[in-house]
């Protein structure tokens, strides 16, 4: 069965129009009709955080919405961080800096959640608590942590990891 | 997994929704997504229409009453969260929302949603047990008014019938000098509870406990609502407190975490939730 929908969105500032069929997720459309594969999707029930995107400026995981309920919203994926000439975010910087990374799977989750870190935290630094809980909602299988805590500390903290 | 196939519907006003839930057979209602979509994707619900109740003004009210917080059922998690008069009005729903999912899915969860789902890991249904919160249901046939402990009716069951929907949340006002606490255990902050506490304590003006309310999830299918009146007259609680209350009772368990398991950190937690809410109720009265 077919359920086709159009739907009207902007991704990464691009006005996009589109007709999906209703039981597409989110993640899948922007990695199969836009082919925006910097979305991951690991476990697809909401656990691992790999498919963390923006919805009008708020963290929000792909594979938990559908691509027709982000009709009329505007879309931020890891494709739209980076500015347009190739210069890293300060966030991925950082991240790159620290070894924040390996095989990278869970990276682009991770970044958007620090964006959005960032913008709640408005200016305040945080403390090592209140980082490790804002990342506690993207697994991943390779860094332990530690890496991407240090990068965090260092854009939002109030002092530096002691444990690098 | 992908979700199997579905006719998606997202009406713009409740009567619709209403209409729409009792002529489609095998239809669910949409909230926030943040339980029903890892559903659909593992193939657990399989409807056949898809209600969406996301463009619907009227069920994202957040406003503060005469009687406490008013929620609509589609109001999110992440909005109650970051309402300052919610603190004051009702704290114990802002120490139990704290302790929802992660913030990407607080940002699109509802309370509704979470409330009606009934999930035993949950935090808000815990909390609306301890307060007793009233719930508002809808349907074409007009509306009713059921306090939580009618609504829960057991492990993911609510007492709505197949055409309702909950409305709106009422969460009763805190009385002048409560204290509050929501305590859980589980294996990571953030994960779902294994077992949670919800307490809330007031004290008269010399300091003794005038009232006191306490519920337990994760023990048994529906959030459990003990029955702690014998404080009330007690300056503290004593050690070993919890373990009497639970003495006897009937406790769900698995594999992971059996049934002796959960009622030693619910005996645990019961203390430590005690003291903190009554410590929290003692500094606001300064006694
Ligand atoms: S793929 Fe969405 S949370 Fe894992
Ligand atoms: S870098 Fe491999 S999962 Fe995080």
């Amino acid at each position: 069965m077919f359920d086709p929908r159009p739907i009207k969105l902007t991704v990464n500032g691009r006005a996009i129009e589109a007709v999906v069929d209703s039981r597409m997720n989110l993640a899948d459309f922007l990695r199969r009709d836009l082919k925006l594969t910097g979305t991951h999707l690991g476990c697809e029930h909401g656990v691992c955080g790999a498919c963390t995107i923006l919805v009008d400026g708020a963290s929000a995981r792909g594979c938990l919405m559908l691509a027709v309920q982000a009709d009329g919203h505007a879309i931020t994926t890891i494709e739209g961080v980076a500015s347009a000439d190739g210069t890293l975010h300060r966030v991925q910087e950082a991240l790159s800096r620290h070894h924040g990374l390996q095989c990278g799977y869970c990276t682009p989750g991770v970044v958007m959640t620090l964006l959005e870190l960032d913008q709640d935290r408005e200016g305040r630094a945080l403390s090592e608590d209140e980082i490790r809980e804002a990342l506690s909602g993207n697994l991943c299988r390779c860094t332990g942590y530690q890496g991407i805590v240090d990068a965090a500390m260092e854009l939002f903290g109030s002092q530096h990891s002691s444990q690098t | 997994m992908k979700a199997p196939a579905f006719t998606y519907h997202a009406p713009t006003q409740l009567k619709d929704a209403l209409q729409l839930l009792a002529d489609l057979p095998n239809a669910r209602v949409l909230a926030g997504g943040q339980s029903l979509m890892p559903m659909l994707n593992l193939r657990v619900a399989g409807p056949d229409h898809l209600i969406d109740l996301g463009h619907i003004e009227e069920l994202k009210a957040l406003q503060s009453v005469e009687g406490g917080v008013l929620t609509g059922s589609m109001c999110t998690q992440r909005r109650v969260e970051r309402s300052p008069e919610v603190g004051e009005i009702c704290p114990l729903l802002r120490d139990a929302i704290r302790h929802v999912g992660h913030q990407q899915t607080r940002n699109r969860g509802t309370i509704g949603g979470s409330v009606s789902h009934l999930d035993p890991g949950a935090e808000l249904p815990v909390a609306a047990a301890a307060l007793n919160a009233t719930i508002t249901i809808a349907s074409l046939r007009g509306e009713r008014i059921v306090p939580f402990s009618d609504f829960a009716q057991g492990y993911l069951t609510s007492c709505l019938e197949p055409d309702e929907i909950v409305k709106q949340i009422l969460w009763p006002k805190a009385p002048k000098g409560a204290g509050t606490a929501f305590l859980e255990f589980n294996r990571r902050p953030a994960d779902f509870a294994v077992v949670s506490v919800a307490t809330q304590i007031v004290l008269e003006d010399d300091g003794t406990i005038a009232q006191s309310s306490l519920a337990l999830g994760g023990v048994q299918g529906a959030p459990l609502v003990l029955d702690i009146s014998g404080l009330s007259g007690a300056r503290t609680v004593h050690e070993g407190f919890g373990e009497d209350l639970l003495r006897g009772l009937d406790c769900d368990g698995d594999e992971l975490y059996p049934a002796e398991f959960r009622l030693e950190i619910a005996s645990v937690l019961i203390g430590r939730a005690l003291s903190k809410a009554l410590a929290q109720a003692r500094s606001v009265a300064h006694v």
